[in-house]
């Protein structure tokens, strides 16, 4: 992914900082609260809400198995429709391709839809550095990109952001781009909204290139789909002369029945609206209307290895609702940055290791990023068990194991900083195995009771750093039992 | 009916109220209750961390140690979720890997067999009614897993509604999660922390005396923050409240 994150620490260390600061924490408090309510009750107006999610699932789970087919599928239909399919096997190779076609137009510029998979393979890093300038037309992106700052959101970038924040950024920041903020600019959202707008329909109207991704891509016609709130997508799909759309190859549905499974789970889920204000579809090319060229470039990055693994797969059927960021008390409290991804949140937390690898110290932390509440797979609109593929990964990271990295499969050695961990997994394994050595064990706690630190040393510190231990109580239950055979005995 | 008690190591060492509790509950009910002694650990702390080996021969041993029992009951919402719902998933994963089908045919017997203490008392026994007397105002926090992994529902409370003298309030934001996650609360301390804070903080809003929960691990958590924080509220498991009547021991 993109070479901003190379280096990053490990999750607990990166989350401190976010932990203590606390306008970050009331932005983001306030604001996924206000979404996680919204959509609870966007989802109880769907009386099949169940049976949605399960088809969703399904669809998914379906693509996904035969994606070799539907693969080839896509190319062709997209051929047939005048557009040309390229075929990126990492973010290296995506980068080169899109500035390759940029270069081609003799543009220096391009607009960007909002999209996920540019993000990941720091595409506008890559074309800058051939001199190509990318404007994000996303509202929230456009704030990220203003404010050299890094999405912290999937849907919304820049969710750890306050109005006044924005103000301030817009006023200071704008003119180095294009249209500069209106004098006199306040942190009314209409104030802000229509400053955005300004600047950046100067950009549309004189942009040549457009660069997207896809929400979807329905095999059997080759169509593409891109869902939004804002209508600035729709101009970056229409207006310009070309078009470059960088999809994850997961993104497929077979049919354009399957569609409709996520027309209606993905707004609910997301933004808690009952349909998605701009849907874009677009089929290569025609010569009345729109772009005259049209390129697709289907990016692997990781995932054909991570479609290897049979329980950490199903990240693959995510549709990036955020859902599950919006629910995560970890999330609420970390921060989108401290995932180090452009994926944070429990999707993040199970994406990232898959699609990267657990080699860095941010990749594997990550799978430790979450206290297994439950509540993100409970929201998935595709049913994904987020719990279970945390715990998959932390087997991976701890002992290591067998995963496919670049179509080859190979063995993984445990990762650094575990040996400690694992000796006493094991010798609390050898105890439990043991009810004997157990009870010795209670008893000797038991018994040297008054003299039980209010302070752990080592890692333990982190406990009593902000909790009191409870008390050793001087009798274990078992022995308890032994001596009065669950009867009363006077003493409680 | 020949019920055995499964406390959890965690409860055995750190929790034996609790479980004198349950098998004071029990009994009054007319449940015959056994203790076996060969009980350890679910494994759960080993398989959530990543230690999926290491928590099987646990898996194996409390299905051996439970088999002859026509139901166990345990205290613990996480510890009864690990045998119901992880228990069959290690056997499928172990067959998957090509290990055979020995684990799963093992854990097979006691899997439905297992109950936390408010389902057993509610779906089993039929009773929500347990005749306990507890004259203390009262907040419910519905651990993550006896909430979504069990989906105990509103079993808690109506056993808490139907004790005497006790006053139920209900907590803001009562389906979030406290913080504890077993080894969460060490690996990432710092945001464990702030989301136990806030679980107190929105406990404490409530005005209760006592804040209630069918977990001891989640307890533990909360309890030591209450404490670090000097909030004058009591983190109590919620058998120790079915188990109070007005004759019986006072808690
Ligand atoms: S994992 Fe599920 S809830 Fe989270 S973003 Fe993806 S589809 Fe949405």
């Amino acid at each position: 992914m993109s070479g901003t994150y190379l280096g990053m620490p490990a999750f607990p260390e990166a989350a401190r900082a976010a932990v203590r600061d606390r306008t970050l924490r009331g932005n983001l408090r306030h604001a996924t609260h206000t979404i996680r309510a919204k959509r609870a009750k966007a989802v109880t107006e769907v009386s099949d809400w169940a049976e949605l999610r399960e088809a969703g699932r399904r669809i998914k789970d379906h693509t996904l198995r035969h994606l070799d087919r539907y693969l080839v599928r896509v190319e062709e239909a997209v051929t047939a429709a005048g557009g040309t399919v390229h075929w990126a096997a990492d973010a290296d190779e995506a980068n080169r391709i899109v500035t390759a076609l940029v270069e081609e137009t003799g543009e220096s510029e391009v607009v960007k839809v909002k999209s996920m998979a540019t993000q990941e393979i720091g595409l506008n890093e890559a074309l800058e550095a051939a001199g190509i300038r990318a404007y994000e037309t996303d509202l929230a992106e456009l704030i990220v990109q203003l404010g050299k700052d890094r999405p912290s959101h999937i849907l919304v970038p820049a969710i750890h952001r306050n109005r006044g924040e924005i103000r301030d950024i817009f006023r200071a920041e704008m003119s180095e781009w294009g249209r500069p903020a209106p004098e006199g600019l306040t942190d009314t959202p209409a104030e802000l909204a229509e400053a955005a707008r300004l600047h950046l329909r100067e950009k549309f109207l004189r942009a040549k290139v457009g660069v997207s991704g896809a929400n979807f891509v329905v095999a059997e016609t080759g169509t593409l789909v891109v869902v939004e709130s804002e209508g600035n997508g729709r101009m970056c799909l229409t207006l310009p002369e070309t078009l470059i759309s960088v999809v994850g190859i997961e993104k497929i549905v077979p049919t354009w029945r399957d569609l409709e499974v996520f027309l209606q789970t993905l707004p609910r889920s997301s933004t808690a609206e009952r349909m998605n204000p701009y849907t874009s579809m677009w089929t290569g090319t025609t010569d009345e209307d729109g772009p005259r060229t049209f390129h697709l470039v289907l990016l692997d990055n990781g995932r054909t290895d991570t479609l290897a693994d049979e329980v950490g797969r199903q990240a693959l059927r995510c549709i990036r609702c955020s859902a599950c960021l919006n629910v995560c008390p970890v999330y609420e409290r970390a921060g989108g940055h401290a995932y180090g991804s452009v994926y944070p949140g429990p999707i993040g937390a199970i994406l990232s290791p898959q699609l990267r690898g657990t080699g860095s110290d941010i990749d594997a932390s990550l799978p430790y990023a979450s206290s297994l509440c439950g509540a993100c797979y409970e929201v998935c609109p595709v049913a994904i068990d987020i719990p279970e593929v945390l715990v998959h990964l932390r087997e991976r990271v701890v002992q290591g194991g067998p995963a496919t990295r670049r179509g080859n499969k190979v063995l993984l050695k445990p990762a650094k900083g575990h040996a400690a961990e694992r000796a006493a997994m094991r010798a609390a394994q050898w105890a439990f195995a043991h009810p004997g050595v157990l009870r010795t064990g209670q008893r000797l706690a038991s018994r040297t009771r008054r003299f039980h630190p209010r302070t752990l040393p080592g890692p333990g510190r982190a406990w009593t750093g902000s909790r009191d231990l409870p008390a050793v109580p001087a009798e274990p239950f078992r022995d308890w039992w032994q001596r009065t055979r669950g009867g009363e005995d006077g003493t409680k | 009916m020949r019920v055995a008690l499964f406390l959890t190591c965690v409860n055995d060492t750190l929790y034996p109220d609790t479980g004198r509790a349950v098998v004071r509950l029990l009994t009054r009910l007319g449940v015959d209750v056994d203790f076996p002694a060969a009980q350890t650990c679910c494994g759960q702390a080993h398989y959530n961390t990543g230690y999926r080996h290491e928590a099987e021969p646990l898996a194996r041993h409390f299905a051996e140690v439970f088999r002859e029992y026509e139901a166990i009951v345990t205290p613990s919402g996480s510890c009864g979720a690990m045998v119901r719902e992880l228990y069959p998933r290690m056997g499928e994963r172990a067959r998957a890997e090509g290990r055979g089908g020995a684990l799963a045919a093992t854990v097979a017997p006691v899997v439905p067999k297992t109950y936390e203490l408010t389902e057993f008392l509610v779906d089993v026994l039929g009773v929500t009614d347990v005749g306990a007397y507890y004259p203390h105002t009262v907040t419910y926090h519905p651990t993550c897993h006896g909430l979504r992994s069990l989906g105990l529902g509103d079993r808690p409370l109506k056993l808490l509604r139907a004790v005497k003298g006790l006053e139920l309030v209900e907590l803001p934001g009562a389906e979030e999660c406290c913080g504890f996650g077993g080894t969460f609360a060490v690996k990432n301390a710092d945001v464990s922390a702030a989301m136990g804070t806030d679980k107190v903080r929105n406990a404490e809003s409530t005005g209760a005396e006592v804040l209630c929960a069918a977990d001891n691990s989640c307890l533990m958590h909360i309890g030591g923050t209450m404490s670090r924080l000097r909030v004058g509220m009591r983190p109590v498991h919620i058998a120790e409240i079915l188990a109070n009547t007005e004759e019986g021991a006072a808690v």
